[in-house]
């Protein structure tokens, strides 16, 4: 029995110490240096998306403290320090870490998650302690209503822009009888909503509606379904590697009709993996991949020419993901250069940010807008002899 | 350990409980020691089966997600009162684990696993393909707090309160239970099956009675947890949190009601000191990585030190 | 109307993939007839398999050396376990052993994100060209080498088991280790040999398949459940029936998805796996999906 109560004790002190390692701070620290923390999934389902996004995040924390830190609104140069934290794509360890950050780091903004049901799983608790958060996810529930999630903003583009920019296409192509298909977690869900509701505004005509798991090993059931109903064109919403398994075996079922993905095939990884079967696929995404052939005044352009470049030079090919990542850091550096380490003060200036030309495209946030996107951040893209080209 | 020494300690323990929120500071460790107390309750019902009845069940995350939706889904959609509403995910619990115990625990061993397996991955998948019921793969959001007259249960030193009084009475009352006559029928059944059957035991009725008492328990874990999180999904339920609970009531042992809330402390303490120490013994930002080797190959050595868990420790040290 | 067509589409994707879980419940059986353990790893050594191929084909390896390398390291890893983890622990609960095989497979997850991230990997496939038909459906040629591998390795283990002194008396320990013993054999040179054998036959599984799933770090979890359902399926300790068991279930979620639901496609297999459970214990089947006797 004592034992029962010593390891009870053991367990408890462990978890309320402070790690024997944390608190020591270099002397030579000039100023009190501002600490951002962040919430990747770098392991788990999600980790494809999460590395990026923690490289990157790393990568501006590098090159902000090499040109000395944030200049505060005291004018002097801080620091910056970011906490991250993996969240193991797992709603429960995406809570505990958030309440470490708020109340372990005593971090000013928190930036991520990666998925959105680990950033819907966090909601409560940030709202709860007053503490802005910028989020990488996408699904709209995450900064909507805007008068329940005050604190809580995102920089992926909502489902709704990225689908209406396809939907319309679509339809000016004259592609009016569509066969579907999406894997069958939140991404694809979501993906299915809005198109349902966009193809009935538009008079789309949804020929098949089907699903595939992540980890599956072969679509073509599916896909001999999809064929059976006879669409002029079809989408696939998934990411790699189930998104380029389908496209092979779309491919490989000798369907003939224009195939169309989603913005989770943004990287050079899904070209590697479908092979030939590439060629073709036509897919809605913001601008990076296509950044070297945008026109010259474009205001992106620098903008996404300078992140792929550094980006690429440490990391390799640049994705969709990092870029929101980045998004989500600059806001939150930019915002305390403004406020400091002022947590209320960082949500409004976050809110009250106009014109921020980022990677995902150019963010206008206000009280009734949490994510400052329009339709201008998503353009079509086709996967021409293996490269990324800007859709006509 | 008699029963007056067990609800002595569990009263210290339950006045350490309700006195300690106002002492630590810090929602981060109030919010591990809920989910050590939500892990230790779902895990306590399984302890029951596999310690007891000597079965696995595979599907354990099954009643965790049940219990999570019955409360969300009926406080959300349906405007119930949330007592209600978790009062019902405990029904709810008790009454699937009897149906789908009817006929599976007629099977035995890997039989058994398999079906409770099997079981829990159909529940995943409704989860996920029911969307107009469960929302689908992006969950539930907006669930309520539950609230006592006019204070919501909303904070994490209050709902670690509720969760660890829950957790100490259950201990406490299945405790009772083991003692009682259903309890030596039960420990007979564990070491010999046919010896208890001749001396008159019906193994069968015994056995679907613990399995419905764990849906029930692993359904009220879940039910707590949705008004904590006020936000569910269907990912905390898959496959893998069956395992984890397995893995809990592994590392706590199976011979002792204490293995559940030990193996649930040990495990969330592990995840977590991995968290706190790692990334000073590796580069500053690498560290997610290594954690899971670590993890796992912890997990090892625990098994080869201790292969009757951390209860058997005491046992061996007594 | 579903069409003859696309029946046929089914049962050859089902036949394929049935193939993969085949493959991977074959290395279930073996440790478990020898040892009575759950190698909860089992998915892992299909993930290095995975792995191994598309390490060395991209290092400029040719594909067969490349398979070989892999098979053998594979089952190296798998005697390392068995040495490192399970001998000690051979005495213990069967419990305690199923944690083991958790906890490294855990470890083995991680190391493969360390070394390779979490992009997936391309791997060539065996023979180049395009899809081959057959009887209106479509068939990949690297499909066709899935089955190939299955067959072969049957017939390498039907060889060894019954042909060999060691196969013969690894086989006199999983029917009986003590009666083993006394006549003489090392019995745990068996448990080495059947953890050996359990990476090599993952890794087989893992290097053929690569060219059509490409290697991930956490392709092993699937992939090892599904191989886990067609071994318990085919009574976890027949090589044979293992086999069906995989076919059977490749067969029913490919039917599954084409004709009733793709987004219950696994939970239709799982209803299935569940109805044969219970059909046993009734005595409605003509086979047994489990040795063990029914409660």
């Amino acid at each position: 029995m004592r034992f029962v109560i010593v390891l009870a004790l053991a367990v408890l002190t462990a978890l309320s110490a402070p790690s024997p390692f944390g608190r020591a701070t270099p002397a030579s620290a000039a100023e009190e240096p501002y600490k951002i923390g962040a919430i990747f999934s770098i392991t788990g389902p999600g980790s494809s998306l999460g590395i990026p996004e923690r490289d990157t995040a790393v990568m501006i924390e590098t090159d902000v403290n090499a040109r000395g830190g944030i200049k505060g609104p005291d004018g002097k140069l801080h620091p910056v320090k970011l906490v991250i934290y993996d969240d193991g794509s797992d709603e429960t360890k995406a809570v505990l870490a958030a309440k470490k950050l708020i109340d372990e780091d005593r971090v000013t903004a928190i930036v991520g998650t990666t998925l959105s049901g680990t950033s819907l799983a966090i909601t409560d608790a940030v709202q709860k302690a007053q503490i802005p958060m910028v989020s990488c996810a996408a699904a709209i529930k995450i900064v909507e209503p805007v008068a329940e999630r005050r604190w809580i903003f995102k920089t992926p583009q909502s489902d709704h822009l990225i689908v209406a920019v396809l939907t319309d296409y679509l339809k000016a192509k004259g592609l009016t009888r569509i066969g579907w298909l999406n894997v069958d977690y939140a991404f694809g869900q979501l993906g299915w909503i809005e198109f349902e509701k966009a193809a009935r505004e538009l008079g789309l005509t949804v020929a098949a509606n089907e699903k595939f798991g992540q980890k599956d090993v072969d679509m073509t059931a599916q896909l001999t379904r999809v064929k059976a109903a006879n669409p002029q064109a079809v989408v696939i919403w998934s990411i790699p590697p189930s998104a380029s398994i389908a496209t092979k075996n779309y491919a490989d079922l000798g369907l003939r009709a224009p195939l169309f993905q989603s913005h989770g095939i943004g990287n050079m990884k899904f070209i590697e993996l479908a092979g030939p079967g590439a060629n073709g696929v036509t897919f809605p995404a913001g601008k990076l991949l296509v950044a070297e052939q945008l026109a010259d005044n474009d205001a992106q352009k620098s903008v996404l020419l300078t992140y792929a470049r550094d980006f690429e030079a440490r990391f390799g090919p640049r994705n969709t993901f990092g870029g929101h990542a980045w998004d989500a850091v600059q806001l939150a550096v930019r915002a305390m250069a403004k406020a400091g380490p002022d947590r209320a003060k960082v949500r409004d200036a976050i809110e009250t940010t106009r014109n921020f030309v980022g990677i995902t495209g150019i963010f206008d946030f206000s009280p009734s807008d949490h994510n400052g996107l329009d339709r201008r951040a998503v353009t079509m893209i086709q996967i021409v002899d293996g490269q990324w080209k800007l859709a006509r | 350990m008699t029963a007056r020494a067990r609800w002595t300690t569990l009263s210290v323990i339950g006045a350490a409980a309700m006195l300690l929120p106002s002492l630590i500071g810090s929602s981060y460790v109030l919010s591990a020691l809920i989910f050590v107390g939500l892990n230790a309750i779902a895990a306590l019902g399984l302890t029951l089966v596999m310690g007891f009845a000597g079965q696995v069940s595979l599907g354990q995350a099954a009643f965790y997600a049940i219990g999570a939706y019955v409360s969300g889904v009926l406080s959300v959609s349906y405007g119930w009162n949330t007592w209600a509403a978790l009062a019902a995910s405990v029904l709810a619990g008790a009454l699937i684990a009897l149906l789908v115990g009817l006929p599976i625990f007629r099977l035995s061993g890997l039989l058994l696993a398999m079906a409770t397996l099997g079981f829990g991955i159909i529940v995943y998948y409704v989860l996920v393909n029911w969307s107009a019921v469960t929302g689908g793969p992006s969950g539930l959001t907006g669930i309520p707090p539950l609230r006592i007259g006019p204070i919501r249960l909303d904070t994490d030193a209050r709902v670690v309160r509720l969760v660890w009084i829950c957790l100490l009475l259950l201990l406490g009352l299945t405790g009772n239970l083991m003692d009682s006559r259903v309890g030596r029928a039960l420990r007979a059944i564990h070491g010999s099956e046919a010896a208890a059957q001749a001396a008159g035991i019906d193994t069968g009725r015994l056995k679907l009675g613990i399995f419905t008492l764990a849906g029930a328990m692993t359904a009220l874990a879940g039910g707590l947890y949705a008004y904590y999180l006020a936000f569910v999904n269907p990912s905390p339920f898959s496959f893998a949190y069956s395992i984890e609970l397995v893995l809990i009531v592994a590392v706590g042992g199976v011979g002792s009601l204490w293995g559940a809330p030990l193996g649930a402390a040990a495990v969330v303490g592990l995840v977590e000191g991995l968290r706190a120490l790692l990334p000073h013994l590796t580069t500053s930002h690498g560290a997610a990585e290594y954690e899971i080797v670590v993890f796992g190959l912890v997990l090892m050595a625990l098994m080869i030190a201790l292969p009757q868990g951390l209860t058997g420790l005491s046992r061996r040290s007594a | 109307m579903t069409s003859g067509a696309e029946l046929a589409q089914y049962l050859a994707s089902g036949v394929v993939v049935g193939g993969v879980y085949a493959l991977i419940a074959l290395g279930f059986v073996i440790v478990y007839s020898v040892t009575r353990i759950i190698n909860f790893a089992q998915g892992e050594w299909v993930m290095l398999g995975a792995f191994g191929m598309a390490a060395l084909t991209a290092r400029g390896w040719s594909a067969p050396v490349a398979f070989v390398l892999t098979v053998l390291m594979v089952a190296a890893l798998g005697a390392l376990l068995e040495r490192a983890a399970i001998h000690p622990l051979r005495h213990a609960s069967p419990l305690a052993l199923l944690i083991l095989t958790i906890g490294a497979s855990i470890a083995l997850r991680g190391g493969a994100l360390l070394v390779w991230g979490t992009d997936p990997y391309p791997v060539p496939a065996f023979t180049a060209g395009p899809p081959l038909r057959v009887l209106g459906a479509v068939v990949i040629r690297q499909g066709l080498w899935v089955i190939a591998a299955g067959a072969l390795v049957f017939a390498a283990l039907w060889f060894f088991f019954t042909r060999t002194y060691t196969g013969i008396a690894v086989r006199a320990c999983a029917i009986n280790a003590r009666a083993a013993r006394l006549m003489g054999i090392r019995v745990d040179r068996a448990f080495l040999l059947a953890f050996a054998l359990s990476g090599a036959l993952g890794a087989i599984a893992g290097a053929v398949i690569a060219p059509i799933t490409y290697a991930t770090y956490d392709m092993g979890l699937m992939l090892g459940l599904k191989g886990f359902v067609a071994a318990v399926l085919g009574g976890l300790v027949s090589p044979p029936a293992a086999i069906a068991g995989g076919f059977f279930l490749g067969i029913v979620e490919s039917f599954a998805a084409g004709l009733i639901s793709s987004g219950y496609k696994d939970a239709v297999a799982f209803v299935v796996l569940i109805a044969l459970c219970l059909a046993q214990v009734g005595g409605w089947l003509p086979w047994r999906i489990s040795e063990e006797e029914a409660g």
